[in-house]
């Protein structure tokens, strides 16, 4: 059934970095608390083999990262980024920088986490032939180039990407066994917060041994270590017992359990079969039935990620600014959200998330407010009379919303507008990098990491990796690159959110809501949060 | 008989081959790259779509991948899916659950339907026959989502009497998606074997063995059902077939982790080899199927016979 | 799963029965009268076709002119009245995106029948032609034919049609007349060798009789003894198949919109509309039970239609 589109699900909300493993996450003390329980916890199949620089997905993260503890880690409750393994970051100048790691940490196979595990896990994921999905989050380390030539004609062309020169990248150099240094091609001041992303992840030397044989029983250094895993039903975890790390967990055994829809993962966890689950179903919301059916066990928390309509700037008549005011003026996101989402989503008012690190608030001002009057009069100045499409995939849910904007559009406008979906995440992802859009279209942001620059330079600058919609403006393009370079994270602050007034004036898309997240977990579970990267904080939980 | 069996096997090489190479060029014929979904909200990186492209001979022309996957699969390599599973591993685990969860379904058409077509077949136009007639016509009229939807919601959310979705995929645990998924079946084999009856007990050989004053419960028993069973049989071996992979609606409401499921994300993740892998051997099974079945008919019935 | 190759087998089971019974040909009575006007004789006097047949008129004509029915517009949706319950307003209520369900069940009336109609003919012509030109020429045609056929038969339904229409649905912006194409064809695609089946079953066994065998021996031509002799004779069986298929069909267009391959936005049908019902059915389970129940009345009609053409064809079952 269908409805099992889990895959294209995860897709959707993939190139998360979860921090399930934050600090500071506890609950009122340990009493009477089940140390030695296990825990049964809803998960989509990974689909990627288990090795972090080539997970991008969220079924394979939620595996992961609990087997994993990077430099640093996010907060469970504010997202902020926290030494983990690293002992200090330093930098001076934005682009050359210190990392001490904290010592004693073992992997789970026993050996010692060092400066040349993280230096060569980083070389290998960034090496052009391994072919990893996660290699671009290295390109800011000098020498990237070297090691993964760009291919002349991208991956659609005859033309095969030039062999490397080496296999190790210039700018990452180990000084001594808990030290190592991260040179950048250009400054990049916040640099140390992405650090927490899964791809940053340490390799232990039984990896570069035997890749095959990792894969099929992966060893991290995080508070969790692999059992087992059954492909297409569950993967199993246990408890690390030599921990380093301040998160550990407070139960003992933990079974990600896949399922093909999130419809019979809900009855499962009203039935209390299953223990956690990180995103209720549309059935569940409807109606806010989940009220009825949980009660106390509705587990909420804003997350890092949100939805916007983006335009292709190729296409008229989505290049007349005009007509996005127009269009995103004319969308009543106050109504959508109570009754398409029952308030699980909160009307944006920017394009930063309110929960990052420098988010200012009203930053899209009058354009992302409802206004039937004045969307009326940007209509008639933009002098388009046309039909407008909204393209969506519809596997991840998002057909309900999508109709609703379309007929808010269309109400409140009076122009034919048109809500066309697309069957599969595949094909429409093929078709936005491919600029082969024939209206605006879907498309949703999750924070690799919690800060600004994370919702700016790869959505708008040009040329930027996820900029698939074309825009460009050179005035915000150099007040990003200025942002780049400040001296300290506030000052960068600062700059970004310049850039992010400079970009309202022109609506690069459509910023409609982020996300107030209804999870659920089981009776058993006394205490179960969830972190902003919509994940179960898994040092939270505490089982009665 | 011997020969009629192995001009039957011989028969499936072509149909094999025929199946195969449809799935495969259907699957390479779905819009979208393969990989072009698998890195979430961002593109992926050039060098991880050329060398995943190169490790499945993306780039070849369709006949040249067809002619690859068809050399491994005579060579008993089912290939593997991009996230590098073996397809024959993940065939291993998955067509046991569905074989259960259709052998289930089987067993409930067979039971409940022939039943109901023999007391319906045997009191012909009386109340119970009427019942059966609107209540199969009933059946047969609904989707099977909305069964299987109303009947997890009902009880097994509100009412809690069965579990919402099935936790090990046991005989014992397959029974409710088994219900659902026999459900329309079921009114067809009640309908069949009540047609079938009915007239049966009109022909000639149950007047003689009436009038040679044979115990009712005889004539029924061993004269009437046997012939009767004959197209009922040959209707629930074909679809044995079409349960295992019909189930995909049923599979995805209760979760159970069978072929549906995989087959349906195969294909919308364009996994060629899985999905050809897998329906293959859904074909395979049907032909077998329908050659057991015809066998057992000659059993049942000594005027057929094959040369 | 409604799997019409499961239909389809029932039927196809109930018609070979019924092949001898053709063969046997109607008994004379006081006037010369054919099979199927014989048949006429009895369906006239069951109420179970009669009640179909006007079920059947109805929803034709809810096809052919919803206006008639409605002045309301089916893609007007207003968020402000989202699942409210029916009304003297809204007769079937609101639906989630605050469509009028009434106004779109009527206005879904076209899709679902004009789906299960043209597959149904689809399925049939080439089914019946494949099925009587490999039955009454055998040899390597037949063998052509019926393999392909066990290919396409042996391919479970709906996962064959998840494979084409996932091939047909080059995604983005697909009119509506190309999105029940589409349907359509896959349906036809995957079912055409049941009647096919059947058809042949029929041709093999009325090219045995005295008559087909006459007229070939005078020197009648092949297309001669199809026309005239064959066809009338094999009809039935496939006729009673179409009544049944056609009800399994629009059922099949439900399915198949419900896993989200088959009809889609602007199309609408009652399949789409349960599809977008069947999250909300615990808070407004009018939105789904309105589509449900018209879906559910109309394959029974032509369900019932095809019993009772199946009874009165069948002389042995009167």
């Amino acid at each position: 059934m269908s409805r099992s589109r889990s895959s294209s699900l995860v897709a959707t909300t993939a190139a998360v970095a979860l921090a399930a493993t934050a600090c500071g996450g506890g609950g009122p003390g340990g009493t009477a608390a089940d140390t030695d329980a296990a825990i049964t916890i809803f998960n989509t199949e990974p689909e990627n083999p288990l090795v972090p620089g080539n997970t991008t997905e969220v079924g394979g993260s939620h595996v992961l990262d609990p087997m994993f503890t990077g430099l640093v880690e996010y907060d469970g409750d504010t997202a902020q980024p926290t030494n983990a393994m690293a002992e200090s970051v330093e930098t001076t100048d934005s682009t050359v920088f210190t990392i001490t790691l904290k010592q004693g940490w073992t992997f789970h196979d026993g050996t010692a986490v060092t400066a040349s595990s993280f230096v060569d896990a980083w070389n290998w994921t960034a090496h052009g032939p391994n072919a990893t999905q996660g290699a671009s989050f290295f390109s800011q380390i000098a020498g990237y180039d070297e090691v993964h030539p760009a291919d002349p004609d991208g991956a659609d062309g005859p033309l095969a990407a030039p062999a490397p020169t080496t296999d190790a990248m210039s700018g990452l150099e180990v000084v001594d066994d808990h030290t190592f240094e991260v040179t950048l091609s250009a400054p990049f001041s916040v640099f140390p917060v992405t650090l927490g992303y899964e791809v940053y992840a340490p390799l232990p030397k039984a990896f570069f041994d035997d890749r095959a044989a990792f894969e099929a029983h992966p060893i991290g250094n995080g508070p969790f270590e692999y059992v087992s895993r059954v492909v297409g039903q569950e993967v199993k975890l246990t408890r690390y017992d030599d921990y380093r790390g301040s998160d550990g967990p407070k139960f003992k055994d933990l079974t990600l359990k896949v399922y093909q829809s999130r419809e019979s993962a809900y009855a499962d966890l009203v039935s209390g079969s299953l223990d956690f689950m990180e995103e209720l179903p549309p059935n569940a919301l409807a109606g806010q039935k989940y009220q009825t059916d949980l009660g106390e066990r509705v587990v909420q928390k804003e997350t890092l990620n949100n939805q916007t309509i983006a335009f292709p700037f190729y296409l008229a008549p989505y290049d007349n600014a005009d007509l996005r005011k127009a269009l995103s003026m004319a969308i009543d996101r106050e109504e959508i959200t109570q009754k398409i989402f029952e308030g699980s989503r909160i009307p944006a008012d920017g394009w930063v998330h309110p929960l990052t690190k420098g988010y200012r608030a009203g930053q899209c001002g009058e354009y992302c407010t409802y206004d039937p009057e004045k969307a009326q009069e940007h209509l008639a100045r933009s002098g388009y009379t046309g039909e407008i499409l909204l393209e969506s995939n519809t596997d991840g849910g998002h057909q309900e919303w999508a109709e609703a904007v379309a007929n808010s559009i269309k109400n409140t406008l009076g122009l034919d507008v048109r809500f066309v979906p697309a069957t599969s995440f595949g094909d429409f992802r093929q078709k936005v990098n491919a600029h082969e859009m024939k209206g605006m279209y879907r498309a949703g942001w999750i924070a690799d990491y919690p800060s600004i620059e994370n919702w700016l330079n790869p959505l708008f600058r040009t040329g930027a990796s996820s900029n698939d919609g074309l825009y460009s403006n050179p005035a915000v393009d150099a007040k990003l690159a200025e942002a780049d370079r400040a001296a300290d994270e506030e000052q960068a602050a600062a700059l970004y959110q310049e850039a992010e007034k400079m970009m309202a004036q022109d609506v690069p898309s459509i910023p409609l809501w982020t996300q107030n997240t209804i999870a659920g977990r089981s009776e058993r579970l006394t205490v179960a949060k969830l972190d902003p990267f919509r994940s179960l904080d898994l040092a939270s939980v505490e089982v009665g | 008989m011997g020969r009629y069996v192995l001009r039957r096997l011989l028969q499936m090489i072509p149909v094999f081959l025929g199946t195969t190479f449809l799935i495969y060029v259907l699957v390479w014929a779905v819009p979208g790259d393969p990989f072009a979904g698998k890195c979430g909200e961002r593109d992926c990186p050039d060098s991880y779509v050329s060398a995943m492209r190169e490790e499945f001979n993306l780039d070849d022309p369709v006949v040249v991948q067809y002619g690859e996957y068809l050399l491994n699969l005579v060579r008993g390599d089912f290939g593997r899916t991009s996230s590098g599973v073996e397809v024959s591993d993940r065939i291993v685990e998955t067509f046991p659950v569905t074989l259960r969860l259709a052998l289930v379904a089987l067993v409930v058409e067979a039971v409940i339907g022939i039943t109901a077509g023999v007391v319906s077949g045997l009191r012909n136009r009386g109340f119970l026959d009427s019942l059966v007639l609107v209540s199969t016509l009933f059946l047969i009229s609904i989707p099977v989502f909305v069964t299987g939807y109303v009947v997890q919601l009902v009880f097994g959310l509100q009412l809690g009497w069965i579990s919402p979705t099935v936790s090990t995929p046991t005989f014992g645990g397959l029974i409710v998606p088994g219900l659902v998924l026999a459900s329309l079946s079921m009114a067809y084999v009640a309908r069949l074997s009540r047609a079938s009856i009915s007239e049966n007990r009109r022909a000639d050989y149950v007047r003689t063995a009436l009038a040679k004053g044979l115990p009712q419960s005889r004539i029924v028993g061993v004269h009437v059902l046997r012939n009767s069973l004959i197209p009922v049989i040959t209707f629930l071996g074909t679809d044995l077939g079409a349960f295992m992979g019909g189930a995909i609606v049923t599979e995805g409401i209760f979760n159970v982790p069978g072929i549906g499921g995989l087959v349906f994300r195969s294909v919308q993740t364009k996994e060629g080899a899985m999905v050809t892998g897998l329906v293959t051997v859904l074909v395979l099974v049907y032909l077998v199927m329908t050659l057991v079945v015809d066998l057992l008919c000659a059993v049942l019935d000594p005027r057929i016979r094959y040369e | 799963m409604s799997d019409p190759s499961a239909a389809a087998a029932g039927a196809a089971l109930g018609a070979d029965a019924r092949v001898t019974a053709a063969e046997g040909g109607p008994e004379r009575q006081d006037r010369p009268r054919g099979l199927f006007g014989d048949a006429w004789r009895e369906l006239r006097a069951r109420p179970l076709f009669w009640i179909s047949v006007s079920l059947i008129s109805l929803v034709l004509l809810l096809a052919a002119f919803p206006a008639l029915f409605t002045s309301a517009d089916p893609a007007f949706g207003d968020l402000g009245r989202s699942r409210e319950a029916p009304s003297a307003d809204a007769w079937f209520g609101y639906d989630n995106q605050g469509y009028d369900v009434y106004a779109r069940v009527v206005h879904g009336t076209r899709a679902s029948i004009v789906v299960g109609v043209l597959a149904t003919l689809g399925t049939v012509l080439i089914g019946s032609v494949l099925g009587i030109l490999a039955g009454f020429h055998g040899g390597w045609p037949d063998a052509v034919v019926s393999r392909v056929a066990d290919v396409l038969v042996g391919v479970p339904f709906v996962l064959g049609a998840i494979v084409v229409l996932s091939t047909l649905n080059a995604a983005g912006s697909a009119s509506a007349t190309r999105i029940v194409a589409q349907v359509v064809l896959s349906i036809a695609l995957l079912s055409w060798p049941v009647a096919m089946r059947i058809m042949r079953s029929a041709a093999v066994a009325a090219k045995q009789q005295d008559y087909v065998k006459a007229a070939r021996a005078l020197g009648a031509s092949p297309r001669r003894v199809i026309l005239r002799h064959l066809l009338p004779n094999c009809l039935a069986p496939v006729l009673v198949y179409s009544t049944i298929a056609l009800g399994a069909f629009i059922g099949v267009e439900a399915t198949l919109s419900y896993l989200g391959i088959g009809l889609r936005q602007p199309v609408v049908s009652w399949g789409v509309m349960i599809n977008g019902a069947k999250d909300y059915i615990r808070v407004a389970p009018h939105a789904l039970l309105f589509p449900a129940g018209f879906l559910t009345v109309t394959v029974l009609a032509f369900v019932m239609l095809g019993d009772a053409v199946r009874e009165a064809l069948d002389p042995k079952l009167r």
